[in-house]
This record gives structure tokens, sequence and C-alpha cells, in this order.
């Protein structure tokens, strides 16, 4: 009994040692590289597949190639914005600093794939709809979506105290979480001028086969470059925020 | 495949600037922000090495 409750414990330590700041920057600093490559060679495969492969589009003719970073950025935006508020949730939950760290290192990653998906939907939208920008739900949601990472920065930025900033910062996202429904949805609830999923869990996909494995590779490309970004970013802020504990000056003396 | 040549892959059917205009700032975007945090991160260890050499100082 007492060796089944020690075998236990011993387990439970074993997994929240990767929740511990230097067992967490060790081990982001081996797998970043990983990641970087396999963004950088699905980049490469997706862009010949998308390009090269890939026929002209029946009706959107050339242009329709921008779909190869508009529709991945997009899904990050929305994706990494639901994962940055469950690291913030669990980190206001459970006070564990290394996951309200991973929030705030989510959150420029998070606002640069909004900001790409606008502008190359800004830059696809005038050819087909004769617009670069229009009020439509889908346009307006993922414009705000974009506000709610800014805002997450600038509070963060405003609150000198770290952990209230981080706090202030949870409900903040977890607040704006409600939006990434709202964007996801807004084709569906809305008549909008924005197309419908092009690629959907429950029906098959209304594009080519080589267009469709053109988009995944890509969109794998995008989330590994982002799994990249937020680690690194993890890094630094552990070092900015952990400059005078023993592991960093440890740490520190092995790279004289 | 899907060109006849490179100047039409280039031209993208009329729709370059459209094309090249989004792959373009997506890439410059992704080097920025790879520059940036780069420099964050050497202003932080630059940071926890000075705060380190104080805290030896400081030692008698």
């Amino acid at each position: 009994m007492t060796a089944d409750l020690r075998a236990q414990s011993a387990e439970r330590i074993h997994v929240f040692r990767f929740a511990s700041p230097a067992t967490f920057f060790a081990l982001a600093g081996r797998v970043v590289p990983w990641f970087a490559a396999a963004a950088t060679l699905l980049a490469v495969a997706g862009l010949y597949v998308g390009f090269f492969v890939a026929p002209s589009d029946a009706v959107q003719g050339e242009a329709y190639r921008i779909i190869y970073i508009h529709v991945p950025a997009a899904w990050m935006a929305m994706f990494l914005y639901l994962v940055m508020a469950f690291w913030a949730a669990i980190g206001l939950a459970f006070n564990t600093r290394m996951s309200s760290m991973l929030a705030a290192a989510l959150a420029p990653s998070g606002a640069l794939m909004a900001a790409v998906a606008l502008w190359t939907g800004a830059l696809w939208g005038r050819p087909m709809w004769g617009a670069y920008w229009v009020w439509d739900a889908r346009l307006t949601s993922t414009l705000i979506l974009l506000f709610l990472y800014l805002g997450f920065m600038s509070l963060h930025a405003a609150i000198d105290d770290v952990r209230r900033a981080d706090r202030a910062c949870a409900v903040l996202a977890l607040v704006g979480a409600i939006n990434v429904p709202i964007i996801y949805f807004s084709v569906k609830w809305w008549n909008t001028l924005h197309q419908g999923a092009t690629i959907s869990m429950v029906k098959a996909p209304t594009i080519a086969t080589p267009m469709l494995l053109g988009l995944l590779l890509m969109a794998l490309s995008f989330w590994m470059y982002s799994i990249a970004m937020a680690l690194s970013r993890a890094r630094v802020i552990l070092l900015e925020r952990e400059r005078d504990s023993a592991w960093v000056r440890a740490w520190l003396r092995t790279r004289q | 495949m899907t060109w006849d040549s490179w100047a039409a892959f280039w031209a993208m059917g009329g729709r370059a600037g459209f094309v090249w205009g989004s792959y373009g700032v997506t890439l410059a975007v992704f080097a920025l922000e790879a520059m940036a945090l780069r420099g964050r991160r050497r202003r932080a260890v630059d940071q926890a090495r000075r705060s380190a050499a104080a805290a030896a100082e400081s030692r008698p």
C-alpha cells in the first residue's frame, strides 16, 4: 500500500519535472532546432507541391495560390490563441510560473500569424472581391483576434509585477477565447463575403488533391515554426525572469 | 508541369503583385520575428551576465 503510494507520487514528480524552469529550459533548447528544421523541410515540400504540382484554380486563376500561406496563418492564429488561453488558465489556476511564461511566449507569434492572415487576405480579396477590406464577419472577428493578442502583450508590458501581469493577462486571454469559435463559425452563422471552409472534418474537401496536400504541408510547416518560435521565446522569457537563480548562473558558466 | 516558362511562373497569371506581395511580406515578417527574438535573447543573456558579475563582486 505505502509502496504503491510512493510509486504514484514518484510518477507525479516525474510529470511535474517538465514544469520546472531549469528542465524546461534545457529540454526546449534541445528540441527547437528539430522543430525549425521540420518547418523548413515542410515549407520547401509544401511550396513545391503548391506551385509546381497543383494546377491553377478554375475560377480564381493563379491568385488562389495565396491560400498556401493565408489558410495556415489563419489556422495558427486561432489555434495559438486557444493554446495561449489554455496555458494562461493553467497558470492562473495552479500558480505555475512556467505555464504563464508559455502563454506570454505564444502571444507575439499569434499576433504575427493574425497579421499575416489579414495581410494575405487583403491581397487575395482585392483581385477576387475588388476590395482589400470589407467589414465582413470573418474579417472583423480576425481583426479582433489581432487586437486581443496586442492587448495581451500591452497589458503584460504595462504591469511591473510579472506575476500580477500573468494573472491579469490570463483573465483577458480567457474572456477573449470566445472570439475563436466566432471566427471559425462566422462563415456559417452570417452571410459573409468570405468563402466557406475549404476543408472540414465532416465532408470531403472541395479542392484538388495536390492543392490539399500543399495546404496541409504548409499548415504543418507553420505549426512547427510556431512551436520553434514559442519555445525559443519561452526560454528568453525564462532568462529574463530568473536571471538571478542558481540554475541560470550555472548555465551561464557552461557557455563562457 | 504547371508553367510554360519561368516568366509565366513569375507573372502568376497577371496577379504577380498580389501573390508575391503575400509571400514576400510573410517571409519578411518571419525573418523579422526571428531577428527580434535573437536580439532579445542576447540582451537577456548580457543582463544575466552583468547580474552574476555584480553578485560575485559584492561577495566578500
